[in-house]
């Protein structure tokens, strides 16, 4: 894996890549990138694997016209463009999730695929959903897995400095987003539609930042779109259960022609 | 010294064991707990005691705005400076201190509401702006991260809608009027005064410090060193700017309670400025400073320092120690306002003498001996001059 730093609309971006295969593009969740992580390693074995820190999170620049998922929706059409790439399989998670979602109604063009794995963006009436901004990090930390002796493990590490100031500003960024309207934006369901790549929804069975419900409503909105759920498993399957994520991911992209 | 008398309005009949089962009195505390009732007779005896300090000579008496929670209940000031405006003496001042800007949806109504109050009082209304508290972003979901911007956007609209001939555009990123256009103009000319109230960020200072509009800014719920350091800056930046400030533009909003001895005043305000502090003002810091609400460096600041300064039971004592509150004889209060004033510098002082559950009686007690041992003999008090050797 290597990383390198590439400007996209004005905004320095960082840039993680490895890995040989059809491209792979990865958009990180809330929590923020800039993390070679074991999924993304072990989908490196079979994919040109593309990792941006998106704007405003980590060491990419918070550019001027960082205002609303929109842009950044823009901003993934435009990386792609800039880095020349075609026929990509698109995955993002979570915030990332959302996104990738905001790119691909605006284009497909670059694409061959779409995978979402807990997306925010939507909004179903009456289904309750906490308020995360008001969790305390542990608290946030505790809903993220259903496997607590993992959220343990991490509370254990005390964050350092470089830490301490990545997560702010990775949830200035995240508030800048999904603060209002909360975690969706209400016009994206009416163009869901134009979606016309092969799509994936990957959803924890346990998921307590969105329910699983979710992933049916998302499916129904997307032409074709396949759901997925990983059972015993919160809100970050990649994460949690990366071996079941990436097997599916795997033999979902492998049916579909890679 | 200039004396206003300022309410915070509390939900005095909070059940304070609220906070065995719920982190706060702001954003989430199930509105359950407040009972109309009782709540009809709070605001009607909030209302006599401002008239009742209006009438006793204070220069003017001062309401805010918050919204959703037990702290405050004026979620629309305009409206309790309404009804106050052709009760009170027609020498006394209102003051708005102030409206959030960035948490209301439309600006161009509060530069109107504005407008209407400076000509009721033939223009006795001061009046200010603020961004709100952290725990309101929450209750009004408005995004933190836009919250500077639209406040200055905000500020910019209503004094252009003030101070310039309608109709005009307004073609902001925020907010965009094809017609701006107030009935009525305001009172006071070019317009009435501004006071932003603040806990003290460099940004606020500078802001308010700014030679084009050199607004008297009050210095809110914060240690005396605090106080110290902020007035200073004020008069640093104003400097800074080409001009001297005067101590008309520095004003510290301060609790107060007065008594008729020392000992008498510290038994009577300890429970009553405790639950102010402990049950009053109890927010966790996810509440308090939402992200993106300061910036990222102020941000990490405050969440060390509040780490270190809010943990745990705040009693009175502290308080005193810190400079956050004021509590004695006339003559303890006199000496203590005197010397903070020689060391502040600032000429204005917004006393709040209601404070979490103060009952009526000593409220009423609280502002008449104010009004009567207090004031009198610190109203020629001014203070020195202030060259920036002065400061420590």
């Amino acid at each position: 894996m290597r990383e390198d730093f590439i400007t996209v609309a004005g905004c320095r971006t960082l840039v993680q890549r490895g890995g040989k295969g059809p491209p792979l593009l990865w958009l990180h969740g809330a929590g923020g990138g800039g993390r070679w992580t074991p999924a993304l390693a072990r989908l490196a074995e079979r994919y040109d694997v593309i990792a941006p820190e998106l704007p405003g999170f980590g060491r990419s620049d918070t550019p001027d016209w960082f205002d609303t998922i929109h842009d950044v929706g823009f901003f993934v059409l435009d990386l792609l463009k800039a880095l020349d790439l075609r026929g990509v399989h698109l995955v993002g998670a979570s915030l990332g999730g959302w996104v990738a979602a905001e790119a691909a109604v605006r284009s497909t063009e670059r694409l061959a695929s779409l995978t979402l794995i807990g997306p925010a963006g939507l909004h179903m009436k009456g289904v309750p959903r906490p308020d995360t901004f008001l969790w305390t990090e542990e608290e946030a930390t505790r809903a993220l897995f259903h496997d607590q002796l993992l959220v343990d493990a991490m509370l254990a590490v005390v964050p350092d400095e470089a830490e301490i100031d990545r997560r702010l500003k990775n949830r200035f960024a995240t508030a800048r987003l999904a603060w209002s309207p909360r975690w969706h934006d209400p016009h994206l369901h009416k163009w869901l539609h134009r979606i016309d790549v092969p799509t994936l929804i990957v959803w924890g069975a346990e998921d307590r930042y969105l329910p699983q419900v979710y992933a049916q409503h998302w499916a129904g909105l997307i032409p074709g779109a396949e759901a997925v759920v990983v059972p015993d498993c919160g809100h970050s399957p990649q994460a949690e259960k990366a071996a079941d994520f990436c097997g599916h991911l795997e033999s979902f992209l492998e049916r579909m022609g890679r | 010294m200039r004396f206003f008398f300022f309410h915070l309005m509390p939900y005095a009949d909070l059940d304070p064991d609220y906070d065995k089962i719920h982190p706060s009195s702001w954003v989430t505390l199930p509105n359950s707990y407040y009972d109309p009732a009782k709540g009809a007779a709070l605001y009607h005896r909030y209302l006599d005691e401002l008239e009742y300090a209006a009438e006793l000579g204070f220069e003017g008496v001062g309401v805010n705005e918050h919204h959703q929670n037990a702290y405050g209940l004026m979620p629309c000031p305009n409206v309790f400076a309404g009804m106050l405006v052709r009760k009170i003496p027609d020498t006394a001042k209102i003051a708005v201190l102030g409206r959030a800007l960035p948490v209301l949806a439309n600006p161009l109504s509060v530069a109107e509401e504005f407008a209407v109050l400076d000509n009721i009082t033939r223009g006795r209304l001061i009046t200010g702006f603020v961004r709100g508290i952290g725990a309101e972003y929450h209750s009004l979901a408005v995004n933190p991260t836009e919250s500077h911007e639209r406040f200055h956007e905000a500020h910019d609209l209503v004094i252009a809608a003030w101070t310039q001939p309608g109709p005009f555009p307004w073609e902001g990123k925020y907010y965009h009027f094809p017609h701006v256009n107030l009935w009525p103009r305001v009172y006071q000319q070019p317009h009435p005064p501004v006071w932003i109230p603040s806990q003290g960020s460099r940004e606020t200072i500078e802001f308010a410090a700014d030679s084009a509009r050199r607004y008297t800014y009050l210095q809110t719920a914060a240690p005396a060193a605090t106080l110290f350091k902020t007035m200073q800056s004020y008069r640093d930046e104003a400097e800074r700017q080409g001009y001297q400030a005067s101590p008309d533009q520095l004003g510290w909003s301060i609790k107060i309670y007065v008594a008729e001895t020392d000992a008498i005043a510290r038994e009577e305000a300890k429970p009553h400025i405790e639950s102010f502090a402990n049950k009053f003002l109890r927010m966790p810091q996810e509440m308090l400073l939402p992200p993106g609400y300061t910036s990222m460096a102020s941000m990490k600041g405050l969440i060390q320092s509040r780490k270190t300064i809010t943990s745990g039971y705040r009693t009175m004592e502290q308080m005193l120690e810190q400079g956050t509150f004021i509590c004695g004889s006339p003559q303890t209060v006199i000496e203590q306002l005197a010397e903070y004033q020689r060391r502040g510098g600032f000429n204005i002082v917004m006393a709040g003498l209601h404070f979490g559950t103060l009952p009526h009686a000593l409220t009423m007690k609280n502002i008449e001996i104010f009004a009567r041992d207090v004031m009198p003999a610190l109203k020629s008090a001014v203070p020195g001059h202030m060259p920036r050797a002065a400061a420590e």
